[in-house]
């Protein structure tokens, strides 16, 4: 028990920040109309490609005999980019569509 | 001095991302809330690769040959395969990605667990590490499950993976999950056991396959949102290990939002996201009662016929759905709603929030093609509108017209709202054969006095259709 108190006391900051961005996440999206469900989720999917900074920590940290975390943070950088470049671009391909249309 | 600019950077992205996404719940702001946000997290990048120092030793990082080379591989088969990609294979697409996102925070836990591991072997356990653990297990299970569960929606999504589901299937996967997290507290007090990690890893795997595996194709957006906001706790779990704000905000930040999206995409189908988990759908004991009791003669029109009636009515409904994405038909769809709009006729598009297989699929689809903003009307206005109708173009879409909804309280889709065509004078529908829709029911529809069957590839039909209305 005391060890789960002192614990909530020294990471109050990071529980803080989750907290506050649940409600904010909520809110944000709170009021969006079906037609953008399916591109919101592909922009959601693309922000949570910041795992990609996890991998290039990983990465970068390193040691050069180390292989086995060589190949799996590579792996990882790889896979992240793949996450957040991807989501982006497929992201902006299905808005693209959405502004040739309000042009009319 | 370089580590205040990491922490404004971060700030800055955060801001992007909670500023993109709002705005990427509005039509009009939507694509530049996309850019803001992908410009945030190009920062981000940069500025981690630049500027990031170990808190322990007061390192900058190295191998850039390693995390560049990465970044370029990664950079040039995304931009190809998000550029290449067909708009009807765009929901496998997020899929698919959301999947590579999973994998990254899992392997992310792997490699900290060993270097977590080796440093224990080294000093002996201390405060610090049960918490450390604690979160490397949760993301590994998290990111495998997401990873695992991304790939079999993605192989379903693209009629690779069918569905399967056996009697106890989810309690063996409830068994599976309570092991992998058992296992987990168990390498909390004995983090020496390399081995149990990737037993937990294998597990996570097991149940993220088998708990997509029984849930029908029709539910796979909804399901996707769900792995989509599972891979941002995972990106937060990653957070909270290296101490980063930017992994921490935007990570919760998609698994908060994630889930309101999952429960609103459940809401548009007027079902519980525990129905759709459990309540596996189609071909169960309801679906085949149904499929029994409606059995009866269907009729169908010529080409020809329906030319006739669709150019001599005063007001056509257009229906479409994922029929019509396989075709590739919108191009088509859209000349024939010119060609019947020259002749006078008052074209419209009656868009049901789940046709196709993502919720907003038409919308994306009939915009690609030109198709005026205007005429395409959301499900309560549709409805509205039907009884005014001289005729209702069905294309290839199925399950949200099934009056069953309404009235068959064993059909397993009971209580979704539907697009109530019946409501018009003549309904046309275009399937490629009487087959049922992904659901797996009869649809009385097809049945009824009213009701006209034109079958054939959407496209095909369509192109026949405007050749024929021309000619009249």
């Amino acid at each position: 028990m005391e060890n789960i108190l002192q614990w909530i006391s020294a990471n109050q900051q990071v529980i803080y920040i989750v907290i506050l961005m649940i409600f904010v996440g909520i809110e944000v999206i709170g009021r969006v109309p079906s037609v953008l469900h399916t591109p919101l989720m592909s922009g959601a999917n693309a922000i949570h490609g910041v795992v990609i900074i996890g991998a290039i920590i990983v990465m970068g940290k390193a040691e050069a005999d180390n292989y086995l975390a060589l190949a799996l943070g590579f792996l990882a950088v790889i896979l992240g980019t793949l996450n957040v470049v991807g989501g982006f671009v497929v992201t902006d391909r299905m808005l693209e569509m959405f502004k040739s249309k309000k042009k009319q | 001095m370089s580590e205040h600019i990491l922490t404004i950077c971060y700030l800055f992205a955060s801001v992007t991302f909670i500023l993109g996404l709002k705005m990427l719940s509005h039509p009009l702001s939507a694509r530049k809330g996309n850019l803001l946000a992908a410009l945030g997290m190009t920062i981000a990048i940069l500025a981690t690769i630049f500027l990031y120092r170990d808190d322990e030793t007061g390192q900058h990082l190295h191998n850039y040959g390693w995390i560049f080379g990465g970044l370029l591989i990664g950079a040039i088969i995304g931009t190809l395969a998000a550029k290449k990609v067909k708009m009807t294979a765009m929901p496998e697409m997020v899929s698919l990605f959301n999947g590579m996102g999973g994998a990254c925070a899992a392997l992310i836990s792997l490699v900290e667990f060993n270097h977590l591991s080796a440093e224990i072997t080294l000093t002996g356990i201390t405060e610090g590490h049960a918490g450390k653990i604690v979160i490397i297990v949760l993301g590994l299970i998290i990111g495998s499950v997401s990873f695992a569960g991304s790939m079999i929606a993605w192989g379903k999504l693209n009629g690779k993976v069918k569905d399967m589901s056996f009697t106890g299937q989810n309690i063996l996967n409830l068994a599976v999950l309570a092991l992998a997290i058992g296992l987990g507290v168990w390498l909390v007090v004995h983090p020496d056991q390399h081995i149990i990690v990737y037993v937990i890893l294998f597990l996570s795997l097991f149940y993220g396959v088998f708990f997509v595996m029984p849930i029908g194709g029709a539910d796979m957006p909804v399901v996707i949102s769900l792995l989509n906001s599972f891979t941002g706790v995972a990106a937060a779990c990653g957070g909270f290990l290296y101490d980063n704000k930017v992994m921490l905000t935007g990570g919760i930040l998609v698994g908060a939002a994630g889930t309101l999206l999952t429960i609103l995409m459940c809401k548009a189908m007027n079902r519980s996201l525990l129905n759709v988990l459990i309540g596996s759908f189609g071909g169960n004991q309801a679906g085949a009662v149904s499929s029994t009791s409606s059995q009866g003669h269907y009729k169908e029109v010529s080409l020809s016929d329906a030319a006739m009636l669709m150019s001599f009515a005063n007001k056509v409904m257009i229906v479409p759905g994922y029929g019509l994405a396989v075709a590739q038909a919108q191009h088509t769809c859209h000349e024939l709603e010119k060609i019947l709009s020259e002749k006078g006729v008052d074209v419209k598009y009656a868009i049901h929030p789940v046709a196709g297989r993502m919720p907003g699929h038409m919308n994306v689809l009939l915009a690609e093609a030109d198709v005026n903003y205007e005429k395409l009307l959301e499900m309560e206005q549709a409805n509205d509108e039907f009884k005014t109708c001289d005729v209702v173009l069905i294309l290839g879409a199925n399950d949200v017209v099934n009056p069953a909804a309404k009235k068959d309280p064993a059909s397993p889709i009971y209580g979704m709202p539907i697009l109530e065509v019946e409501l018009a004078k003549n309904v046309i529908v275009n399937k490629r054969s009487m087959k049922p829709g992904y659901a797996g029911i009869e649809n009385d529809l097809f049945f009824q006095p009213k009701t006209s069957m034109l079958f054939g590839d959407a496209k095909k039909v369509l192109q026949d259709l405007v050749t024929e209305i021309k000619s009249v």
